[in-house]
């Protein structure tokens, strides 16, 4: 700004004497409020010890669950307890029940298999000639080559490992030493977690790879340590000499190598089996295979068409729930909308007895309008507790609560709407000897129905809103859907899902609103 | 409808060319009746098909429930009238057997040896730190973004852009998800609904005050930039002062809506007096029961009239009622 001189300060003081002599309150209403509300965020945070919360917060978890969103992890659990190697999977894996991923390669070779204690010394590590079936494993994942490919996984995956389990159990009963074997198996496995990380798996040696840098962790199995050859790469977490080893590869995944097994965690960007789980026999198929059964396939179920055994995979799918989640979105927004109409057709008659110019009756408005003030500050949640109490979970008690509230909100609303009316056109009404109702109908409703209908609108939408937090204590609607699984803190793809759905939802009803609005109400549009 | 080009309804216009107006409003209204009774027949059908729906996926039916309806009276009878004051200030209770029903003085929270604070006075001024708290900070990061979101004050429309989509993600995302979130990070507490009242109130004002800015006149403004003021001051100086007392009153407003959301969000897991009501009232506890509701009610219709008065005083008559 134009810097002043003293002198032209003190002329423009002297023409407007009243600008530079305000009350003190008045002239320093900014630096005071500023303080107060400093001294107010130094009390709350010490009130709710915002400091310490922050600092014992899960900070590591939260980038995992917000990952979670928008990917899935397969977990595989490559074993090596035995000196053979053996991927499993957890029992409910997205990947179905034989998975057999491209991006998990083994080689068959010699192993030594060991049940009670171990020599490490001379075990095989084998990328020997001898045993070339390695290749069949990547084989792409149509539906033939899956079957076969699942069978040969089976074939020596759990007998395997039974049978030298049983042979140890057996040999050992006869005498106590080491018993090892020779014999074909797995002998080396990689896992690619991207395509510039991978973990290359033998018995005896585990090698990370992150980028250009390796890291190789030996694995004593005798004395049940892991030790990594070299430092560790910055990416790479051991707490204490010999235990296991957190390997991060960043969002693609991480690996956890303990003396027997690694775990590997790999990330895939997406929501895994979205439209059909694992049991579907439209599982794993692309949308033209899921087309061609649908309409020209043979019969899955001979009492079902194609069509609608893949409408009932899709409506009853295991982990995303759709035909629930359905359903409950479908209940709050009844329930907004029945509540609001509701408290609408109920508010409308008793805002005329409340309204002071239209019932001349004191007692009356007083009475209706206190109660109105009940209704309304009796909270939604009080009123939702307790007819979840009344009906049981489900949607009759979100809409009792969204009705009793918004009775007491509309009713406020409406009498005052009422009361701010032009008594012109009433008494022009009244003047031409039109009856009591008449006068209401055409010299008063007029005037307030557009005010009336769009704040009629305007709860709708809000209530839609509110309607998922109560569904939360139980009075239906997806709010208790989505709460669970939040608290599960496993299913947040499901969170994601349910968020999005209701996005829509608001979004959509918004826009109905709005443009009911400017339709019934046009000058009054905005408000 | 004016209707001004009358040769735009030739079919009104008859052979001596008059128009016939009369015989035109009868048809206007004769189709503005249709839309009305076609439209109520419409909203009919939705509501019956609703309620329906509603009775079917409820886990009580409506009809077998309905004499139920007005249960909740008879389990909030507590044993004496005395017991809700016992309840409420925490005083001993002639009944108390060790249950959890009667044993009113083991939530008192001590200031001094024999002072000390009713538990559920503790737990309401908990929730309406929550809600002063989050509405404090909503009020801040709003105040700042909303000069960023108005057309007259932010040239760049990019910039404009972002910051309303910004705020429009942070008012439609349910409140109830970032408090699952944050409690999945921070464990139980009232901070994980501190954060997300304070996030939708972030959306919800920012929205407000930016569309108060845009009306603000612009004068002031124009006089601090012809004496060179910077944005800043212009925006401190020639904006602020005018746009302040709407920007208190919505504020005032945000604050009467946050302290029924943060009590409710209490209820599902984040503490304060919405969580002790939800437990008393699933546990039947008449007289606690209705010790809190009667302080939460005295609370919100305290914060009701004050925020109404501050409002009334502050803008006068154009207090807005629902901005909701």
């Amino acid at each position: 700004m134009t810097t002043l001189t003293a002198d032209q300060i003190d002329d423009i003081e002297r023409r407007h004497p009243a600008a530079f002599r305000q009350p003190f309150l008045k002239r320093f209403a900014y630096p005071i409020a500023i303080v107060v509300l400093a001294l107010y965020t130094v009390y709350a945070w010490w009130f709710f010890s915002i400091g310490a919360v922050i600092s014992n917060g899960n900070w590591n978890i939260a980038g995992a669950y917000l990952a979670d969103w928008v990917s899935y992890e397969v977990r595989p659990d490559v074993e090596y307890k035995t000196g053979d190697i053996e991927i499993t999977y957890p029992r409910f894996s997205p990947l179905g029940e034989n998975p057999d991923p491209s991006w998990i390669t083994t080689e068959r070779g010699l192993v030594t298999v060991s049940v009670e204690g171990i020599d490490t010394s001379d075990s095989k590590p084998a990328s020997t000639g001898g045993a070339g079936v390695g290749g069949s494993f990547m084989s792409p994942s149509s539906d033939a080559t899956n079957t076969g490919g699942s069978g040969l996984m089976n074939s020596f995956m759990s007998p395997s490992s039974d049978a030298s389990n049983m042979g140890g159990g057996a040999d050992a009963d006869e005498e106590t030493t080491v018993v090892t074997e020779t014999r074909e198996g797995i002998a080396e496995a990689t896992v690619e977690i991207s395509s510039t990380s991978k973990v290359h798996i033998t018995a005896d040696e585990i090698q990370l790879t992150r980028g250009g840098e390796t890291l190789a962790l030996t694995i004593d199995r005798k004395n049940e340590t892991v030790s990594p050859v070299g430092d560790l790469p910055s990416w790479a977490v051991q707490k204490g000499e010999g235990e296991k080893v957190i390997a991060y590869f960043g969002f693609a995944g991480r690996a956890e190598v303990r003396w027997y097994e690694v775990k590997v965690n790999r990330r895939f960007l997406g929501w895994e089996n979205f439209f059909f789980d694992t049991r579907s026999p439209y599982w794993g198929k692309s949308f033209s295979e899921v087309m061609t059964l649908a309409f020209s396939g043979e019969r899955i179920d001979p009492d079902r068409s194609n069509l609608a055994v893949m409408w009932d995979n899709i409506v009853n799918n295991a982990e995303w729930q759709h035909g629930d989640v359905w359903i409950k979105l479908l209940q709050t927004i009844v329930m907004a909308f029945v509540g609001t109409l509701f408290a609408v057709m109920i508010a409308f008659p008793l805002s005329f007895m409340a309204a002071r110019n239209i019932t001349p009756n004191r007692f009356v408005n007083q009475i209706l309008k206190r109660f109105f003030d009940f209704l309304r500050s009796v909270d939604m949640l009080i009123w939702a507790l307790f007819f979840t109490r009344a009906f049981g979970p489900g949607p009759l008690a979100g809409i009792s609560a969204i009705f009793f509230t918004d009775t007491g909100t509309f009713g406020k609303l409406y009498s005052e709407a009422l009361e701010n009316i032009d008594d012109k056109q009433r008494e022009g009404v009244r003047s031409v000897g039109a009856s009591p109702a008449a006068v209401q109908r055409y010299g008063v409703v007029p005037q307030v129905l557009p005010v009336f209908i769009s704040q009629a609108l305007y709860f709708w939408e809000s209530n839609t809103r509110s309607a998922t937090i109560i569904g939360a204590v139980g009075a239906g609607g997806i709010g208790l859907k989505l709460w669970e699984a939040m608290r599960t803190n496993a299913d947040w793809e499901n969170v994601a899902y349910m968020v999005i759905l209701i996005l829509i939802v608001v979004f959509v009803f918004d826009n109905i609103s709005n443009a009911l609005r400017s339709r019934l109400v046009e000058p009054i549009a905005r408000d | 409808m004016a209707v001004t080009d009358a040769s735009a309804h030739g079919a009104y216009v008859s052979g001596d060319g008059r128009y016939d107006v009369e015989r035109h409003w009868r048809d206007l209204n004769a189709t503005r009746r249709l839309y009305t009774i076609g439209g109520l027949v419409a909203l009919a059908i939705a509501l019956v098909a609703s309620l329906w729906f509603a009775n079917e996926t409820n886990a009580g039916k409506f009809l077998d429930r309905l004499p139920h309806f007005f249960d909740f009276v008879g389990d909030l009878i507590p044993r004496d009238g005395w017991e809700v004051w016992r309840a409420l200030f925490d005083l001993p209770s002639p009944y108390d057997t060790g249950s959890l029903q009667y044993n009113y003085p083991v939530g008192r929270v001590y200031i001094t040896e024999s002072l000390y604070v009713p538990e559920y006075f503790y737990k309401m001024l908990e929730t309406l730190n929550i809600a002063v708290f989050a509405t404090l900070i909503g009020f801040t990061f709003g105040f700042i973004f909303s000069f960023v979101a108005a057309k007259n004050l932010t040239a760049s429309r990019w910039l404009r852009f972002v910051v309303r989509r910004f705020m429009e993600i942070l008012r439609a995302f349910p409140e109830i998800v970032i408090a699952g979130f944050f409690l999945a990070i921070f464990s139980l507490g009232p901070i994980p609904a501190m954060i997300a009242v304070a996030i939708h109130t972030i959306g919800a004002l920012g929205k407000m005050f930016f569309e108060v800015v845009e009306n603000a006149d612009m004068k002031p403004d124009e006089g601090l930039r012809a004496v060179g003021g910077n944005w800043f001051e212009r925006v401190w100086f020639g904006i602020v002062p005018q746009v302040m007392p709407n920007f208190i009153s919505y504020f005032l407003l945000r604050l009467e809506i946050n302290v029924r959301a943060s009590t409710i969000l209490g209820a599902v897991g984040a503490g304060g007096i919405g969580e002790a009501l939800r437990l008393s009232i699933s546990r039947g506890h008449e007289a606690k029961t209705l010790a809190i509701i009667l302080l939460l009610f005295v609370t919100i219709i305290c914060v009701d009239q004050l925020s109404a008065w501050l409002r009334k005083k502050l803008v006068g008559k154009q207090a807005f009622e629902f901005g909701r």
